[in-house]
């Protein structure tokens, strides 16, 4: 292993913020240390952490109840890592990311690990950098990752998988396009939370939620994020569930599929300035686009073997 | 799989202090997104330890300063006292706001990178960062 990997990996054990944020860069951007980071990742204690997801529709809370959450386990003294993902700009490459307004109240808790990352338009390959800065936090001695990510876009969605367990937050008044991702979120899903219940029309949304719970066996909670309302049942409730998974070897099987989705995330991504060179390479496109795809793939094979 | 462009770097924007107009804070954060930086906003009313510890946890190339209520030689000087604290000395800072053009070259001295005022064109803004931000790559050791 070459040296800066070493000390890198040394101060993150030893938890110093600097080489927490210097390793997750590195493995983020496939820097020339990341293979020996990602190496070293292979540790025990990365097995050990509980990854909770959060996701939902924006506004809804996802923030302020992980900010609830960090709280709560703070409470407990465990030490907590968060990986909030958001959208890139597809035009710019840019991202603005603002999760990190929320929480800022434990800026100065040093065993409160926050990243804020963009998906930087990999269509699944956020899964590789988050999986990856979940376990460097992990490695640095945070027992549960919070993995917060807004439930649109393939993205986003895929990062759901990461999870061990997850917990869809949902808030009354968000209009009819939550009614449309519901559908399909909520199969992915452990639990459902309800956030901003102190709001009148938050009974009906939680009555609507029950009566979809019985029905697929998900647990639902209400919360009311911004006054820590319900977050202590939540979290229990999620430490229950974290529980059962694991009894039932589930949480094993997660892993495993979590797994194979980063090894073909991080396959994509090796292989993509390749396979940008052998696109480039065919010279001017004309033609059925995936005969041409066929072509670039069999000359990169081709001039390998 | 796509041929989106690549970030430039990840840049901070904080406001430290008491003041809460992020009117500036925010065109430039969002100028800086447009432009293809990752760009993270810390809100109003941080102390400078906050702004700090966020620079160091997000790993960011750059640091900018918004500051509207003419506490900036104090505030960009705790700042960057806060980063020396957080052996980050070495994180760029540059600062914006309401600042009479005689405190400005105090403020480079402090070490602030580049200073700007209302009148500053954007792309000069841009280009600043994008400058500040390669050399912070270039120069770091891991």
């Amino acid at each position: 292993m070459s040296p800066g990997a070493d000390t890198l990996l040394a101060g993150v054990r030893e938890k110093d913020p600097r080489a927490i944020g210097r390793a997750i860069s590195i493995v983020e951007d496939g820097g020339p240390l990341a293979a020996s980071i990602l190496a070293a990742l292979e540790h025990p204690c990365c097995e050990a952490a509980l990854v909770i997801g959060v996701t939902g529709p924006g506004g809804a809370g996802k923030s302020t109840l992980t900010q609830a959450l960090i709280a709560h386990y703070r409470t407990e003294g465990r030490r907590i890592g968060v990986v909030a993902v958001d959208p890139s700009s597809t035009l710019s490459g840019g991202a603005l990311l603002g999760d990190r307004i929320r929480m800022m109240r434990h800026a100065l808790d040093e065993d409160v690990v926050i990243r804020s990352m963009a998906t930087r338009g990999r269509a699944g390959g956020i899964c590789a950098a988050a999986g990856a800065a979940v376990r460097v936090m992990a490695y640095s001695g945070c027992e549960i990752v919070l993995l917060e990510t807004v439930g649109v876009g393939q993205a986003e969605l895929a990062v759901v998988h990461l999870a061990d367990l997850t917990a869809l937050v949902l808030a009354p008044g968000l209009g009819d396009d939550v009614q449309a991702m519901k559908a399909g979120l909520i199969e992915l899903v452990d639990a459902i939370v309800v956030n901003k219940g102190d709001q009148p029309a938050a009974q009906a949304l939680l009555a609507e939620m029950q009566a979809v719970a019985a029905a697929t066996h998900r647990a639902v909670f209400c919360t009311s994020a911004s006054d820590g309302t319900g977050v202590a049942q939540l979290a229990a409730g999620l430490g229950e569930l974290a529980d059962t998974l694991r009894q039932s070897d589930r949480i094993a099987l997660r892993r495993q599929a979590a797994r194979s989705i980063e090894v073909m995330d991080w396959a994509l991504e090796l292989l993509r300035p390749e396979l940008k060179a052998a696109v480039a390479a065919l010279g001017p496109l004309s033609g059925e686009p995936q005969a041409l795809a066929r072509l670039a793939i069999a000359r990169l094979k081709a001039t390998e073997e | 799989m796509t041929s989106q462009p690549q970030p430039h770097g990840r840049v901070l924007i904080g406001k430290p202090g008491l003041d809460g107009h992020d009117r500036g804070a925010k065109f430039v954060a969002r100028a800086l997104r447009d432009d293809g930086f990752e760009v993270i906003y810390t809100g109003i009313r941080r102390s400078a330890e906050e702004i700090a510890a966020a620079a160091v946890q997000e790993d960011v190339d750059a640091v900018g300063l918004s500051l509207l209520s003419g506490a900036h030689n104090e505030l960009f000087a705790a700042v960057l006292e806060a980063l020396r604290n957080a052996k980050a000395e070495d994180i760029p800072v540059l600062g914006g706001g309401i600042i009479p053009e005689e405190d400005i070259p105090d403020l480079k001295r402090l070490g602030l990178r580049a200073v700007f005022t209302p009148g500053t064109p954007v792309e000069e803004i841009l280009s600043a960062f994008r400058a500040a931000v390669e050399e912070h790559r270039k120069g770091r050791s891991v």
